[in-house]
């Protein structure tokens, strides 16, 4: 890892700015990205911005038509949260699929969303569920957050405070993992608001992204034989070592039929 | 650039001037000179680095020491009390035959330890999931499983 200089403010607005003066530093949730990534010196930041300090960033709450999750609320909270089990209980499973059990100890809502990985799980989430994530400066709807690999709406120095779910009639979702890495190959998050359906995948492309066609089908009828046979172009989904741009394609299906069988029960 | 770090490991107060980016587990391994807290794979993996930071388990290979200013750590060496009578998730370990090289061994207790706390008397299928992120070259799990079931009930009182 290469030498940085480490800063842990105790409000937020020491923290933005520092966030603005270390124009090569980044904010720091709860590492579980960004360590290995310094690491591996796949990032070299001058400085860290510790917001481990900063409670008013800890803040869950959930609502009767929503929930709301601050940035550095860990994933072991959201999936053990009773108000997200009630209200959102898709989202409180997805919070519990995520690495392992250490790692959901540390992993924040915040850090993963704004690193954008494209096989993490919370982005199916945020767009299945058409979230709003907030920031120091504004409010960002999910369809104009994510950019593309590892990129985001974010600017230099803005941070992430909260995301809010609004809550659906119903909701599921279903990951294809790699057994070692437990990162989603392919992970599919179905939403019906009553008509108005999303799909959010993650793990295919190199951002998560919606799936119109399945939107449109689920949207007239909510059942699994409205996806069976869409078949999904395998152009620009991701080929690795793990599963071919074709075999991405199919999980698509699988997965979503899968995810709207898991909703219906 | 050194900055000072204070936690608590072991119940004993424990600071250093660090570098940085000095990790947890190099702290903890090489200045407080606790080596029963492995690193393996050092890519987060293997669960080997498995210790305890405000009472869960975390992998100390994935944060860096400053990160735990102020918290209480408990390691491996933390575990059994201090006339060495093992504690019981140590014991269902030795009479499970849990272990065969027992590299892995520290990181599968400190994680159980946590686990067992909300999960008095868990299923061979929720310790199986709760052992995801701790891998083991040896045993095929077969032991290390019946050995979190034991101690867990142990730790229970049951």
């Amino acid at each position: 890892m290469h030498a940085f200089h480490y800063h842990r403010p105790a409000s937020l607005k020491d923290a933005l700015s520092l966030g603005s003066q270390k124009t090569e530093g980044r904010y720091l949730a709860g590492g579980q990205s960004l360590v290995q990534a310094m690491k591996l010196r796949l990032s070299s930041p001058t400085d860290l911005i510790d917001l481990n300090a900063l409670g008013d960033l800890k803040t869950l709450k959930a609502e009767s038509g929503s929930v709301t999750i601050g940035a550095m609320v860990r994933h072991a909270e959201v999936a053990g949260s009773s108000g997200v089990k009630k209200t959102i209980p898709a989202l409180a499973a997805l919070a519990g699929m995520i690495g392992d059990r250490q790692v959901r100890h540390m992993g924040t809502i915040g850090g993963s969303i704004a690193n954008n990985d494209p096989a993490a799980d919370y982005p199916a989430a945020v767009l299945g569920l058409g979230a709003t994530i907030t920031t120091n400066k504004r409010k960002i709807e999910a369809d104009k957050f994510f950019r593309g690999l590892y990129e985001t709406a974010l600017e230099p120095g803005e941070l992430i405070t909260s995301v809010s779910f609004p809550a659906p009639k119903r909701a599921a979702y279903m990951k294809f993992k790699n057994p070692a890495s437990r990162f989603a190959i392919v992970g599919v998050f179905v939403a019906d608001f009553g008509g108005n359906v999303r799909v959010g995948v993650t793990g295919a492309g190199p951002s998560a992204f919606r799936q119109t066609e399945m939107e449109k089908a689920l949207s007239a009828k909510f059942a699994p034989e409205s996806v069976a046979n869409i078949k999904v172009k395998s152009d620009g989904l991701n080929n690795d070592l793990h599963a071919s741009p074709e075999y991405r394609a199919h999980l698509i299906t699988v997965m979503t039929k899968r995810a709207v069988e898991a909703a219906l029960k | 650039m050194a900055l000072k770090v204070s936690m608590k490991v072991n119940g004993k107060p424990a600071s250093a001037e660090l570098e940085e980016r000095t990790l947890l587990v190099t702290f903890i391994r090489e200045h407080l000179r606790l080596t029963g807290t492995h690193v393996g794979c050092d890519t987060a993996q293997c669960g080997a680095c498995t210790v305890l930071m405000n009472g869960k388990a975390i992998k100390s290979c994935s944060i860096v020491a400053m990160q735990a200013e102020g918290a209480e750590i408990l390691t491996i060496e933390g575990v059994a009390k201090p006339d060495g009578t093992l504690h019981p998730m140590q014991a269902a370990f030795k009479e499970n035959h849990g272990l065969q090289c027992g590299f892995c061994t520290p990181g599968m207790v400190m994680n159980a330890l946590d686990f067992a706390k909300s999960h008095p008397e868990p299923t061979e299928q929720e310790v199986r999931e709760s052992l995801e992120g701790n891998l083991c070259r040896c045993t095929g799990y077969h032991n290390i499983v019946k050995s979190i079931m034991a101690g867990a009930r142990a730790m229970a009182g049951k």
